[in-house]
């Protein structure tokens, strides 16, 4: 369980569902390190910033993780956590490996998710 | 636009800014800490803390969510991953505007702002950020199981570091720009008796390649000029630390290297304006040394605003 602020995605069906609803999702796929808790923090940050956009999380060790957001063609390069996962309309809209700041993080919800 | 006073604003809200907080808070002045990232700082980078006198072992983001606790449990509000907007800290009520919070004052500031990872500052080490280069060993080191990786760096994160991740990895090469470490002895005793590290002294690292992943670290030799390409699926970079201070240019004295100068005190150059943590102008950076420093600013600090309330009366 990920101590933070953020819905947690916790099975593969609500995972399929959230997807298939078609909303703007932000996943962060992490654990409680170093690198993943300021991405945590910086999503919730963001939450009324970005009402239409759904900001959750992922533990990156949990079956879930294995059976979704790292199988994804996107982050099979990755090798930094977090891993987030951006989709809109179902789809993966963009995906970033490693920490970012707030900044990059609005670059890509403006960018991609607007 | 509606300005919400303060008697103290604090810049950064790792272990100086809140340390300064705490002391502030507990004074019973109405104490803001506003932090352009997560609360806690370059703490939350270390996976374990155990020179902290008191504690036996922590880690450093527990260390930070705790010393958080104890800031607003005496009052301090703190806001974290805030927008700054603009910062007036010459005239006699400092002013601080934030994004989507408003215009905050106060007589005094301490700015504890830290510092950042260093970077080498090449594209390449950007492009694989993620997908191969890593700051952080606790958090990556399983993804180069049995794997040849490389570590960047003297100090002693460096050399700890790379004795780390000796667990995952097949084999490290720590590349270092220098003859000798800057590590203490028993870091580098450690690292050499260490089978699966080797070392490359003297080394300015020019490139990092591959395709999706990191293949190949290309270094030169600062004396010979001779090239070495190391065949490697991942870097760990550990070469110290930038102050924060960017946005202080012009508004307060910093040295050469962009740190803010401060006396004994913690004071700046501007009046009602003071300095705390690894971003002021110092020899030694631990948490230990932060602390001190927010201690002595906020105590410095407390005495400026109760006169300052005095003056106002």
């Amino acid at each position: 369980m990920l101590h933070t602020k953020l819905n947690h995605i916790e099975s593969t069906q609500q995972y399929q569902e959230l997807l298939s609803s078609g909303k703007k999702i932000a996943v962060v796929c992490g654990r409680m390190g170093p690198m993943c808790i300021p991405v945590y923090d910086v999503m919730d940050s963001l939450k009324t910033k970005y009402p239409d956009v759904e900001f959750m999380d992922m533990e990156f060790d949990a079956p879930v993780a294995a059976e979704t957001i790292r199988r994804l063609p996107e982050t099979r390069s990755f090798q930094g956590l977090p891993f987030t996962v951006y989709f809109r309309d179902g789809k993966v809209a963009a995906a970033t490996s490693s920490i970012q700041n707030k900044q990059q993080v609005k670059e890509i919800l403006d960018a991609k998710l607007k | 636009m509606e300005t919400h006073p303060y008697d103290a604003i604090v810049l950064g809200g790792g272990p100086a800014g809140l340390t300064a907080a705490i002391y502030l808070a507990r004074a019973r002045l109405s104490t803001l800490v506003l932090d352009t990232g997560t609360p806690g700082g370059q703490m939350n980078l270390s996976h374990e803390v155990a020179n902290y006198p008191g504690v036996l072992v922590t880690s450093g983001a527990e260390l930070g969510r705790i010393m958080r606790a104890q800031a607003e449990s005496f009052g301090a509000r703190v806001i974290s991953q805030v927008d700054l907007l603009g910062l007036d800290l010459r005239s006699e009520l400092k002013l601080v505007e934030v994004e989507d919070e408003g215009v905050f004052s106060a007589p005094v500031v301490i700015l504890a702002p830290g510092g950042s990872p260093r970077t080498l500052g090449l594209d390449s080490e950007r492009r694989f950020m993620g997908r191969g280069i890593s700051y952080c060993a606790t958090c990556d080191g399983d993804f180069f199981a049995g794997q040849d990786i490389a570590v960047i760096g003297g100090g002693n994160s460096a050399l700890e570091e790379a004795v780390s991740l000796t667990k995952y990895a097949s084999s490290v090469t720590i590349l270092h720009e220098f003859d000798h470490f800057q590590a203490h002895p028993w870091a580098v005793e450690q690292a050499r008796a260490n089978p699966k590290i080797r070392f490359l002294m003297e080394q300015m690292v020019t490139d990092f390649e591959g395709d999706e992943r990191l293949a190949a670290v290309t270094s030169i030799h600062k004396l010979t000029g001779k090239t070495v390409r190391v065949p490697v699926t991942g870097t760990f970079i550990f070469i110290g630390y930038v102050p924060r201070t960017v946005f202080l240019s012009g508004q307060v004295e910093l040295s050469d290297r962009g740190e803010i100068l401060t006396d004994e005190r913690m004071r700046t150059n501007l009046p009602g304006v003071y300095a705390a943590g690894d971003a002021r102008a110092k020899p030694y950076r631990q948490i230990t040394t932060a602390v001190s420093d927010g201690t002595i600013a906020a105590i410095h600090a407390a005495e400026v605003v109760e006169n300052w309330k005095k003056k106002a009366k």
